[in-house]
Parts: C-alpha cells; structure tokens; sequence
C-alpha cells in the first residue's frame, strides 16, 4: 500500500511538472512566430484567441485530425518510435532541472551529466526517422544532423566543464547555488557565447538548420512524416529548445536566483526567475533565427571543429590555471 | 526493496533480450538499435548500484557518441539489405569456430570472477582503497584517478591519441583539383587585385596577361 502511495504521489508530481511544459511549449511555438513577424515588419498569428495565442491549440487539433500515413517501403516499427523517442527524450530532462531549492524532481548527483546525455541522445529520434522513411531527403537530413549534433555536443562538453571547475559539484542545485555572488556569465561571458552558439546547432535552429534546411531538403527528416507524428517531432524540436534555454539559464544566468539580493526581488518566487530566464533566451533564440541566413554545410563544421573546439579547450586551462594560482578551486584537494 | 529487485530484473532481461537480438536481428541497422538498446538498459544497472558517473558516461559516450558513429557508418554502406547468411553457407561459416572461442574464454573469465566472488566474498575488502560512503561517486572516482593512478590515466590518454592519429592517417587522402575557398584570402582581397584599368588604343586592342 506504501508503494502504491509514493507511485501515485510521484506520478502527481511528473504531471504537475509535465503540463505545465507542454502548454509552454505550445505557447513558445506562438512566441517565436511571433517575434520572427515583428522582427519582419508582419503581424505572425494574431487571429486565433487574444493575440493568436490560441494559435497553437489550433494547430494541434489540425494536426490531430489529420490522416497519419505511413509509406509502404518504410521500416514501420522505426518510423513509429522515431517522434516517440523525440518527444520522450525532450520531456524526460526535466526531471532534474530545479525550479527553486526543494521544487525539484529528482536531485540527483550527477545532474549536468544527465542533462547532457539525454540531449546526445535525442540525435535518435532524427536518424531514426531519416533512415527508417526509406526515402533520399530525410536520409541526408538525417546523416547531416548526425554528424552536426555530435560535434557541437563535443564542444557544449567542454564548456560544461569550465563552469563544473568553478563549481565543484555536478549537481544543477550546486550549480545555481554556487551563483549567488556573480553570475557565470560574468567571468565565463566567451564561453556563454559558445554555449548560445552550440545550442543553436544541437537543436537545429536557424541558421544551423541544415538538417531541414527547405530549398535543398524539402523538410529534411521530417518529409515523409505526417499528421500526430509530425507534430510530435515538432514539439519535441520546441521542448528541446526550451530545455537548452533552461539549461543555459541555469549554467550562465543563475537558474532560480533573483538577479540581486534585493528585498523586492525576493518577493517573486524563484521558479518565476528561471522561467523568465529561459524565456529571455528562448526570445534571443526567436531574434537569431529571424535575423541570421544559413550557414553553409562546410562552414558549419569548420566552425565547431576549428574554432568553438580550440578556444573552448584553451578556455579550460586558462579558467584551471586562474582559479589554482589564486587559489580559489571549490573543492580543497 | 521488491521496487529494486523489480527493476533489476526489468533491466537486466532487457539487456540479455537485446544482446541476444544484436546477433540475431537480421537487418544491420536493427542490430545497431538493439546495442543501443542494451548500452542504455546496462548504464540503468550502472545507476542501480550507485555507479551513477559511469552509468552517465556510458550514456554520454557509447550511446550518444560511438553509437551514433556507428550508426552513421551501417546507414552509410548500406549493409541493410545484406541478409543474414550466418548458418547457411558453407564458406561463412568459418567465423563460428572462432566466435565459439572467443565466447568460451568470456565464459571462463566470468567463472573466475563469479567463482572468486564467490569463494572469497572478503575481497572487496583487502583492496587497499578505502571507500568513503560519505562522498559522491564522482568524487571519490576522481580522487583515486588523478592520484594513485595519474600515470596509468595519462597512458591511456597517450594510447586514444595515437590511436586517433593513426585512424586519420590511414584514411586521409589529399585530392588534387579540389577548389576551397579560404576566408582570409577572400576578406584580404583588395581592389587592386582584382581590377585592372586599362587605356585600349584604337583598332589594336589589349593583350592581357593573366
């Protein structure tokens, strides 16, 4: 009976966190529409609802309604479990992010690693449904975002670990914590720009969309998907972005903490900080995608090998070096 | 305790099911997803012991890195479509007495480990090592890496650097008549460089040297 009351409380409090996320990330789609209408001098959807922003609740029964296919020649069990594994993979991080102190899922010791391993795993979901459509434009997608995603994840790497040599500690909680002085973008700012950076081309935002990029690939891995499963992969895409914005915000901008130690400040609970965190990201993500034309396949590659690599790298020694001479390394050897 | 129990059984079955199926499955690319499969249910038992920063970066680079490789690589040479002809030919099926031995030394060196468990359950304790309950996994994995072991940690740094070196030599080829462009060369780029004025005279044109 015990058992069966910590099951029924922990599943309260999943959907406590889940629904909120996926209402947000319906609301998010609507923001960036609409930030990239604003930044082009149009309205973006503004018919549906008070300002459009019933647009998405729209969407999403269009999409429910539609006829889902399936193409003969493709490997139908995969092509399934594609968008699932998208959509899983982008909603099961949240698990560790911490809202405030206590408000957490699962405090975990080893919550960055987790963060970062379950964001190398949603190149999954793209190359599953790449190859298992049968069909030459989402295999290119596909293997185009493969080898995208794991070289801008080498580099995100590298970057976690010049903010774990100021911390200490891999838990997201030590994390935040360790912030309250200053925030890391601070003394770290080069390494929030490359972080910003790789986050674009892990998610496969504008302008590292290469994966999808229209003119050359039709829709990239997602042309053969139709229906509920294109909206799954969509809104896993969405919860992607969102996690990457939250964990940027809790890596740079102090996650929960107030951006001073003020009374007024502390008169807002700390969950709203982190979210109007990630949604500040989330609008620059929106900014950049409207004003940046695409990279160039070659390009994209030479950025993250030759340069985010290196200078992250130097980026490390130099922060080791600074934090040994003076002394100030958080864990005392 | 039943939870744990439970969830070990889940776990450990997935991994036995899908490792048996890497082998079995007669498409190339389903026989990847299944190691991915078992790569992920193997670090759930990783985390299940306590061994939560292995369990991660297993996670991290086996199934989000040379997984992914690997992948790319079986979906690249389209080895898909080869069926499996494992027992049915003659000639194929050279590769069984050697697999057999390979898998006969892994069983007996599973013997040895389990049966020295088993014989001498005090073991764990004569290592030198002591282990501190009270600090974190990753913490205490650190303390003896860089410590007692920074030599052997360092080789084996040296040993995937040269093995990496050695991969890219042997697979890189320079091709002759490939065009790239160079942004230093395109940003340094000057007008004079590029445009030349010249005066033509009158029903006797220009030579250019290019």
């Amino acid at each position: 009976m015990n058992t069966l009351n910590i099951f029924f409380s922990e599943t309260y409090k999943i959907l406590f966190l889940l629904i909120p996320v996926l209402v947000t990330v319906a609301m998010i789609v609507w923001l960036d529409r609409r930030v990239w209408a604003f930044v082009q001098k149009r309205r973006g959807p503004n018919v549906v609802g008070p300002f459009g922003l019933l647009q998405s609740l729209a969407d999403a029964l269009k999409y429910i309604f539609k006829e889902i296919i399936i193409p003969a020649s493709s490997n139908k069990v995969i092509f399934i479990i594609a968008p699932i594994i998208t959509m899983t993979l982008a909603l099961v991080a949240w698990a560790v992010i911490p809202f405030s102190e206590t408000l957490v899922l699962a405090d975990i010791n080893v919550g960055i690693l987790y963060l970062f391993a379950i964001s190398s795993l949603g190149v999954y979901g793209i190359i599953m449904g790449g190859w298992a459509s049968n069909s030459k434009y989402p295999f290119l997608g596909a293997i185009r975002s493969a080898a995208q995603m794991v070289s801008y994840e080498v580099s995100i790497g590298v970057i976690i670990i010049n903010v774990l040599l100021c911390v200490g500690s891999l838990n997201l909680n030590d994390i935040v914590l360790a912030q309250q002085n200053i925030w890391f973008i601070i003394p770290l700012f080069p390494m929030f720009i490359i972080f910003f950076i790789s986050a674009l081309a892990e998610t496969n935002r504008p302008p590292f969309d290469l994966p999808e990029a229209e003119a050359e690939l039709v829709a990239g891995y997602q042309t053969e998907y139709s229906g509920m499963m294109y909206a799954m992969f969509w809104l896993g895409e969405y919860a992607n972005i969102l996690l990457m914005c939250a964990m940027g915000s809790i890596l740079f901008l102090g996650g929960w903490l107030p951006p001073a130690d003020i009374e007024l400040f502390s008169l807002i609970p700390s969950p709203f900080w982190l979210v109007f965190k990630i949604l500040l990201l989330f609008i620059l993500f929106a900014l950049v995608k409207a004003i940046v034309p695409r990279y160039r396949y070659d390009q994209l590659m030479k950025l993250g090998w030759k340069i985010f690599l290196p200078f992250s790298l130097i980026w490390v020694v130099l922060t080791a070096g600074y934090l040994l001479y003076f002394n100030l390394l958080p864990v005392q050897i | 305790m039943i939870a744990h129990a439970i969830f070990f059984y889940l776990f450990s079955f997935i991994a036995i099911i899908s490792a048996i199926m890497v082998t079995a499955a007669r498409n190339t690319v389903h026989s990847v997803f299944f190691l991915i499969l078992d790569f992920i249910s193997i670090s759930c038992l990783f985390i299940m012991i306590g061994a939560e920063f292995l369990g991660m970066i297993m996670l991290i680079v086996y199934v989000g890195a040379v997984a992914v490789l690997f992948l790319f690589v079986v979906m690249m040479l389209n080895v898909a479509q080869q069926k499996n002809q494992w027992f049915s030919s003659v000639k194929s099926s050279s590769h069984i007495p050697i697999g057999l031995l390979v898998s006969l030394v892994i069983f007996v060196e599973l013997i040895v480990v389990v049966g020295g468990w088993k014989y001498k359950p005090d073991l764990l304790n004569s290592s030198t090592i002591l282990i501190d309950k009270n600090i974190s996994n990753t913490h205490s994995l650190g303390n003896v890496l860089y410590t007692d072991y920074v030599h052997l940690f360092q080789l084996s740094g040296m040993i995937l650097l040269v093995a990496m070196i050695g991969a890219i030599v042997l697979t890189f080829r320079e091709r002759l008549g490939v065009k790239k462009q160079s942004y230093i060369r395109q940003i340094s780029r000057e007008r004079k460089d590029g445009v030349q004025l010249v005066n033509v005279p009158n029903n006797k044109g220009v030579k250019i040297d290019v």
